[in-house]
């Protein structure tokens, strides 16, 4: 058996004999599908109080996805839990006693917990979708409509890098309060905040998530003028996840343990 | 077997370690001893590859570390047995280290029967007492059936109980061929459990010697007086040339000069005394003097004056000798104080 395929199985058992990967995850589908149906069921009734402009741009697709912003959150917990348990517990001598080749190490637990949180995320994505689209009724979306499948996807690869981005921050802090002092206010309001004030717009357009929500969206929003397609903003995403690892992976590397 | 080669950690100013070169040899408990942060810890961490050394190299039976294919096979160690995830099962915790190295899933049920942990293999190791932590961290050293084991102060904090038992695997290992490595700031521990002794003291090597030529060497034995009228006494003494050392609760010792002959001088002076007794010294105080040692060799011999000036600082802080006293202080003031 080769040291990899050994780390992998190692780092699965880590995950799976720890409680807070079922609490994590699970917030993290009930959240998201909950409040997307909620929010749906809102949408629906008052659909007919809408002015006709915004009925054209209702995104029923995205609508199902409003209990993202906060089921997000709970990715971010299990992304930096799964790596600073080891830090705030000492563990991580142990662990890169058994494993010295910090590379190997990193790469095999970012692996398995991505492998998990990609299953859980497309699972939460289709399941907020479905239970969402099956609420609007007559104003729903069908995942054969024109990029309603690459939204749904989407919406999976999404909470997989929110949690990834959150490995490879949470690699370079060590500390779990301090990541999730940095990443939930960074999440749930500075970000959106940047995104929306006219003077930081701009910035704030590039930031991973707002890049990345883009992929979920179906109907362009009004005003909307990111230069960005939908894979476009997932791939500067993707950009601030690998350098987030990359400087968790640099840092572990020269770091004493 | 673990060579040393001019092991050195510097953090900023300080120097943790300060090239420390020595062997652990297999077959023998090898004990590490040193006051707290002498750089025992330290070193254990590079041997480990966990820090890295600004210089100097460790080699495991002539390899570093990270060369090692499966590591726990070669290197059993216990740093700190509370760092294990508290949330994880005894057994789900040795599983996750014996899958790393590819060590059989059995072994696992093995060792915790080895350390008598079986019938708490399920449960979350939160909920362990300190002793049951510290032979969990036992067991994952013992995981892979490493030739080399490593421990780090494991009897802190345990019973009498847990204590006795620790000694006993150590000293099994050993019987069996195995190379250990052992550290702890208590020279009465190591007496017991330790075949050959490296002593360390602000990081630098003060002795790399068997414990019997240790107790043999360092076995010291003084005799102590005590007068009403300690002024005369050290007069007295000054003026037969002969060298005294005041202890901290106003008795004074003297080195190498029998009981008798300075019962005859006191009495030849007509001088009082409440006290004139013959002491043999423990290893422990050997232990504490080796290290005092190492302290005013900081302090006297051919350092620059900047590197002097923090010593006698610390003398000070340590209560130091009192006025009059024959023999500069550092920590061997603080020794004799304790040891009296």
């Amino acid at each position: 058996m080769s040291a990899v395929t050994q780390v992998l199985r190692s780092e699965w058992t880590k995950i799976r004999s720890v409680r807070s990967t079922v609490w994590t995850l699970g917030t993290a589908v009930v959240i998201t599908v909950a409040l997307g149906v909620l929010l749906c069921l809102l949408a629906k009734s008052d659909f007919g109080s809408l002015a006709a402009k915004d009925q054209i741009v209702f995104d029923p697709t995205n609508a199902s996805f409003a209990g993202m912003g906060l089921g997000q959150l709970a990715m971010i917990v299990f992304g930096v839990l799964v790596v600073s348990n080891e830090y705030s517990t000492g563990m991580i001598r142990t662990s890169l006693a058994a494993v010295p080749q910090r590379g190997t190490f990193l790469a095999c637990k970012v692996a398995v917990a991505t492998a998990l949180v990609c299953v859980v995320g497309m699972a939460t994505s289709f399941a907020a979708f479905f239970a969402g689209q099956a609420v609007l009724g007559g104003h729903r979306a069908h995942l054969d409509d024109p990029n309603v499948l690459r939204a749904v996807i989407g919406g999976g690869l999404y909470m997989t890098l929110i949690a990834l981005f959150s490995m490879g921050v949470a690699t370079m802090l060590r500390s779990p309060l301090l990541s999730l002092g940095i990443l939930m206010p960074f999440f749930f309001l500075i970000s959106s905040i940047l995104g929306n004030v006219p003077a930081t717009r701009k910035i704030g357009r590039y930031l991973p998530d707002q890049a990345g929500q883009k992929i979920m969206q179906v109907v362009p929003r009004v005003n909307d003028h990111v230069t960005y397609g939908p894979w476009g903003g997932l791939a500067i995403m993707v950009g601030w996840v690998l350098a987030a690892l990359l400087g968790g992976f640099v840092l572990l590397k020269r770091r004493d343990a | 077997m673990i060579e040393l080669d001019g092991l050195t950690k510097r953090y900023g100013e300080k120097l943790a370690v300060d090239h420390l070169s020595f062997t652990v040899r297999p077959g023998i408990v090898t004990g590490f001893l040193g006051p707290n942060g002498a750089g025992k810890s330290t070193t254990m961490r590079m041997v480990l590859d966990l820090d890295n050394p600004t210089a100097g190299t460790v080699r495991i039976d002539g390899k570093h570390y990270r060369q090692l294919k499966d590591p726990l096979r070669y290197v059993g160690a216990l740093l700190d047995a509370q760092a294990v995830h508290g949330g994880r099962s005894a057994y789900n915790h040795l599983l996750c280290l014996a899958q790393s190295n590819g060590i059989p899933r059995r072994r696992v049920g093995e060792v915790l029967d080895t350390v008598g942990l079986s019938t708490v293999a399920t449960q979350r190791s939160k909920g362990f007492s300190l002793g049951m932590g510290q032979r969990l961290g036992i067991a994952a050293a013992l995981l892979g059936d490493p030739e080399i084991l490593m421990f780090d102060e494991p009897v802190n904090g345990l019973d009498p109980e847990g204590i006795h038992w620790i000694r006993t695997v150590m000293r099994n290992l050993a019987h069996r061929g195995r190379t250990v490595f052992v550290s702890s700031h208590l020279m009465s521990e190591m007496a017991l459990t330790a075949d050959h002794l490296v002593v360390i003291g602000q990081g630098r090597l003060l002795a790399d010697t068997s414990m019997a030529d240790f107790i043999h060497q360092n076995s010291r034995s003084y005799v102590r007086m005590r007068s009403p009228e300690q002024e005369r006494l050290r007069d007295m003494l000054h003026g037969a040339g002969i060298r005294a050392v005041a202890a901290g609760d106003g008795s004074l010792e003297i080195d190498g000069v029998p009981a008798t002959r300075l019962g005859e001088l006191a009495a030849r002076h007509q001088l009082v005394l409440h006290e004139l007794s013959p002491q043999q010294a423990s290893l422990e105080e050997a232990f504490m003097r080796l290290t005092a040692e190492s302290v005013e060799y900081h302090a006297h011999d051919g350092e620059p004056p900047a590197a002097r000036s923090a010593v006698p600082a610390v003398a000070a802080a340590a209560g130091g000798p009192g006025p009059g006293a024959p023999q500069g202080g550092g920590w061997g003031a603080d020794w004799q104080r304790k040891g009296s």
